[in-house]
């Protein structure tokens, strides 16, 4: 590991930071557009996580430390996530680390934080929010592992980087079992970022919501770093599927030159993916809790295909 | 002049002659004008493959060989007399009400195309056409049995569709992956689905594609044969259909479903050490035999027992053909003749019976033989036959299949015996009283035809006492060639 | 060893892979209209990996039958089927006699079956398309199962035909086809049972006002 290494990931982790509440933005914005509505600033998230940090913090009376640990927690949870997964290079000095099944226990851990901070009050909402959330996660891991094991297979890999690099600097090779680990993937990424057809991040309605039901005792700081974590993790998603499917544009070493060219491409990847996100939420509905679990078991059913067709189409491996 | 272009444009040309004119009072008569002919060109084909051995029609097209000329002989011979049977047993449906005429003209022009696409079935050299065939003859046949549009025909007629649609696609995979095994030996020849060619390198080809080809092949014909578990189309359909329509279906097209299977089982045998085509085939015809004889008891409808009596008959054959060698196959097949004239001839007879009572319920059916005597006998000696009672020919290749399983597979004996006993218990029992008994029917506005009943039952009892030499000839000639 | 792998195989596989999904789609659908244009979209996914196939390996007759499918399956058919469905007024949502997702779970396992079954013999051919017998058989199954579960006669006739659609599948995948005289006979025996089906419809409402299949259960064993 060279300084120069250490510096790339640095960049990396603080592109992510930066990068992280512009992408919800301006998925924001795309939905507004697509509704008819007038569409918010495209900065409009960093105003608001700065207005939560200058705020003070109001604890419910109940509240544990748990309760005070669990955002930061999250937040770490989800800087860690952005980290290993090789945004702009698959050469980095944590991209060793970024084996997929250690990340999909980064992003449980965060789970199972904020669920338990949610109960810890003992609201009602933050119970409810809380259950759901573990029902979602429940069914939407499986699956999320079944995709990361067909890409796996592919490459022979559980490592990111590997994967990323077997599949943008090889041979273009047409694989239909990323286009069933693909399909399943979107699932998972919606119901994970508690988007539209299972949730829906801009209502506050308490039959319906999740995410928001879990963070409602949450103000000031804590507040700021939930809601920036939840634009990490839609980043961190969203940059985990472009690696797995759209790998073509990342950096193989860590020359400087690479990491600059990496950028522009991460960020016309990532405005396409966003306004894909906001186009696909308009036109679909939000289904009712109960039919979340179909919704997930769809994706995991299209992850096993995709395996299977792997097996089968792909070469005896 | 070539008889077996005449057999085949016969019936296609009378079919479409007939969908044109549509009913005239003569209509009937050009069926079995039309009939008669197709009977002629046959039987003067058969004397010629008789004299001269096998040949090919149309370059290699077609494959006529002494195994398939005499199931064209044979179908040709009860479409003839199932023309000359529902001509006035048509006339009496339509008095009641129960037809109009534009479904008469349906069924006369479907019955003949029906004809022509068993003749093709039986005829063609090429594995992929005798698909295609048995496909076309199912869907001509979808109509026929849904020809009086009740509820309940409608039913059985929705059912057959769909069951036999999704057999026959099994057989279609089947016959994919039977071309897949030849293609691999012929090459991209355009050969590699006639029989002919395939029978010469039947040890070449690969035994595991044959061996699931072959299970594919054997499971979707044998929906069409009516092998348990498959079998539920076969009652409805012949319960709801018209008679002549029963008559034709058990007689006709359940045979030639069977000889479907039995040019696929050379093949698989030539591929396949260890005779697993034939333990295959005794399996499902063991399990069908069993399951048609129980269900025999239970049933009410006349013409259902007797669609239950060929699916158990169609069980015996197919045990008959799995256990292979000369023997086995020459009662096969003399079982095959034997069934489908005598099953024909208890239809044409229940028809009438039904017609003259008014209903298909056997409880309601009494003393036959006091209304018509002829009806009544007729009955009588077409249920004695068909159980295999001796004089007929029946009892003759029951009991060739039988004594061949005491002495090659003794295990299966228990079972036949069982089977064919509970069988007989059903029928006898319920049919006797349907004969004997008393009655107060009125008697019918057209004579019915007793002619067919008796030319059937005449040839089965001739068959049982005496069977002239060129016959056995024949029989052993097809027995030898299915190995 | 991907890496041998020609792009004409590769795109007959996604074709392939798309034909199963689609399948699996059929079988999630819950509207009739939208489960004719599945079975639409699945014909002309056919046509089109049958027209890879054919300008990889230059036979004419499989220009035909890509030909052949596009005109019946992902036109003719289909349209006849939304023609029935105005015609007959279907309204409302297919239902199913399983709930969906437990239909899903035994379509997987059918695939699963129908791989482990064609895994052998594909290993034995040489074609280009090979890979694709098991999700042939597969979408055979699929369909099979379709056919079973739904209780409305259009949805079970979508069914037959999709069964079809696997079946041509397999004889490209595995064969290059059949001869072309037997393929000219499936598609007019296709084409023949789709209009009968359409007549038989209209008897079925006559009798029953309404498709509900379940109307014909009477006729069963006591």
């Amino acid at each position: 590991m060279n300084v120069f290494g250490f510096l790339g990931q640095m960049f990396a982790i603080a592109l992510a930071l930066l990068l992280a509440p512009l992408l919800t933005g301006w998925v924001n914005q795309c939905r507004a557009w697509l509704q008819n509505r007038s569409a918010p600033p495209l900065l409009q998230p960093y105003y608001m996580l700065h207005k939560l940090f200058l705020k003070d913090v109001v604890l419910a009376h109940g509240a544990s430390p748990l309760f005070r640990f669990a955002p930061f927690v999250v937040f770490g949870c989800m800087v860690l996530a952005c980290a290993i997964i090789p945004t702009l290079s698959t050469d980095l000095p944590l991209a060793p680390a970024a084996d997929t099944i250690a990340l999909v226990g980064v992003f449980g851990l965060a789970r199972i934080f904020i669920a338990l901070a949610a109960m810890d009050v003992g609201t009602s909402f933050g119970t409810l929010g809380g259950r759901r959330e573990m029902l979602i996660g429940f069914l939407a891991e499986p699956a999320l592992l079944m995709v990361i094991f067909t890409t796996a297979m592919i490459s022979q890999s559980t490592s990111v980087a590997t994967i990323v690099e077997t599949l943008a600097h090889r041979d273009f090779i047409i694989y239909p079992s990323l286009a069933f680990a693909g399909i399943a993937f979107t699932f998972v990424s919606f119901a994970e970022n508690a988007r539209v057809p299972v949730d829906n991040p801009a209502t506050h309605l308490e039959l319906t919501m999740i995410h928001e039901a879990m963070i409602l005792e949450y103000s000031g700081r804590h507040l700021a770093l939930i809601e920036w974590a939840a634009s990490l993790k839609l980043y961190a998603y969203s940059c985990l599927g472009l690696a797995l499917f759209f790998p073509w544009g990342i950096a193989e070493g860590d020359s400087f030159l690479g990491l600059l060219l990496a950028i522009p491409v991460l960020a016309i990847k990532l405005a396409i993916g966003g306004a894909l996100l906001a186009g696909i939420e308009t036109i679909n509905a939000k289904v009712r809790i109960f039919r979340a679990p179909e919704f997930l078991g769809t994706a995991f059913l299209f992850a096993v295909l995709g395996l299977l067709v792997r097996l089968l189409l792909e070469g005896r491996v | 002049m070539d008889f077996f272009v005449l057999t085949l444009v016969i019936p296609i040309v009378g079919g479409l002659l007939l969908t044109v004119v549509g009913e005239r009072a003569w209509a009937p008569n050009l069926n079995v004008i039309a009939s008669l002919g197709t009977f002629l060109a046959s039987a003067l084909l058969t004397i010629e493959i008789v004299a001269n051995g096998p040949r090919f029609a149309f370059g290699e097209m077609f494959f006529i060989d002494s195994l398939n000329v005499f199931f064209v002989a044979l179908t040709a011979f009860v479409g003839l007399t199932t023309s000359i049977f529902s001509g006035p047993y048509m006339k009496n449906e339509q008095e009641h009400g129960k037809l109009t005429v534009p479904r008469l003209r349906l069924y006369k022009s479907m019955f003949q195309i029906f004809m022509f696409t068993m003749l093709v079935a039986l005829t063609t050299n090429n594995l992929g056409i005798l698909w295609v065939a048995m496909e076309a003859a199912t869907l001509t046949t979808v109509l026929l049995v849904s020809l009086y549009r009740t509820a309940a025909s409608l039913e059985a007629a929705w059912k057959y569709f769909i069951l036999c649609g999704v057999g026959i696609a099994q057989a279609l995979f089947g016959t994919i992956l039977l071309y897949f095994a030849a293609e691999r030996v012929l090459g991209e020849t355009g050969n590699a689905l006639l029989w002919t060619h395939l029978v010469e390198v039947k040890g070449q080809l690969e035994p595991t594609i044959m061996a699931l080809s072959f299970i594919f092949l054997l499971v979707g014909y044998g929906t069409k044969v009516g092998l348990a578990p498959l079998h539920n189309w076969l009652p409805d359909a012949h319960a709801e259909g018209p008679t002549p329509v029963s008559a034709v279906l058990s007689g006709l097209l359940l045979n030639v479903a069977l000889y479907a299977i039995l040019r696929c089982k050379v093949l698989a045998d030539g591929a396949i050490p260890g005779g697993f085509a034939g333990n295959l085939m005794m399996g499902f015809g063991l399990l069908t035999l069993v399951v048609a004889a129980f269900f025999l008891s239970r049933q009410k409808d006349i013409k259902r027992m007797f669609a239950y009596s060929s699916i158990e008959h169609m069980g015996l054959i197919t045990f008959a053909f799995g256990m292979g060698g000369a023997v086995a196959n020459f009662a096969g097949l003399l079982h095959m003749t034997m069934h489908s004239l005598t099953k024909s001839a208890i239809f044409f007879a229940v028809g009438h019976a039904a017609q003259k009572s008014g209903t298909q319920q056997m409880e309601d059916i009494r003393g036959l033989i006091r209304i018509n005597p002829v009806i009544g006998w007729g009955l009588m000696l077409g249920t004695l036959a068909i159980l295999g009672m001796p004089p007929f020919g029946v009892f003759a290749s029951e009991f060739m299949i039988l004594t061949h399983a005491m002495k090659h597979h003794p295990w299966a004996t228990p079972v036949l015996l069982l089977a064919l006993g509970v069988a007989f218990a059903a029928i006898f029992g319920k049919v006797q009283p349907m004969v004997f008994g008393d009655t107060h029917a009125k008697p019918l506005p057209h004579a019915p035809a007793i002619t067919p009943v008796f030319v059937h039952l005449a040839l089965v009892l001739m068959i049982g006492l005496y069977i002239p030499p060129y016959l056995t000839r024949w029989f052993h000639e097809a027995a030898r060639m299915l190995g | 060893m991907n890496l041998a792998v020609p792009l004409s195989s590769q795109l007959i596989n996604l074709f392939a892979s798309v034909i199963l999904l689609l399948a699996f789609a059929m079988l999630a659908q819950r509207r009739v209209l939208a489960l004719i244009n599945l079975f639409a979209l699945q014909g002309l996914t056919l046509a089109l990996s049958t027209l890879v196939v054919a300008v990889t390996t230059g036979q004419t007759h499989l220009y035909w039958s890509a030909g052949l499918t596009l005109v019946l399956k992902a036109l003719l058919l289909p349209w006849i089927l939304h023609r029935l469905v105005r015609r007959l007024e279907v309204k409302g949502d297919v239902e199913s006699l399983i709930k969906v997702p437990t239909t899903m779970l035994v379509g997987i396992a059918l695939v699963i079956i129908a791989f482990n079954v064609a895994l052998p013999i594909s290993q034995l051919s040489n074609t280009i398309s090979r890979g694709t017998l098991g999700i042939a058989l597969a979408t055979v199954m699929l369909a099979f199962l379709m056919m079973i579960t739904r209780s409305k006669a259009i949805p079970q006739v979508v069914g037959f035909l999709a069964m079809e659609n696997g079946l041509f599948l397999a004889a490209t995948s595995a064969t290059y086809g059949m001869p072309m005289v037997v393929e000219l006979g499936i598609a007019l025996d296709v084409l023949v049972g789709a209009i009968i089906l359409g007549v038989f419809f209209f008897q079925i409402r006559e009798q029953f006002d309404s498709l509900d299949i379940r109307h014909l259960e009477k006729l069963k064993e006591r």
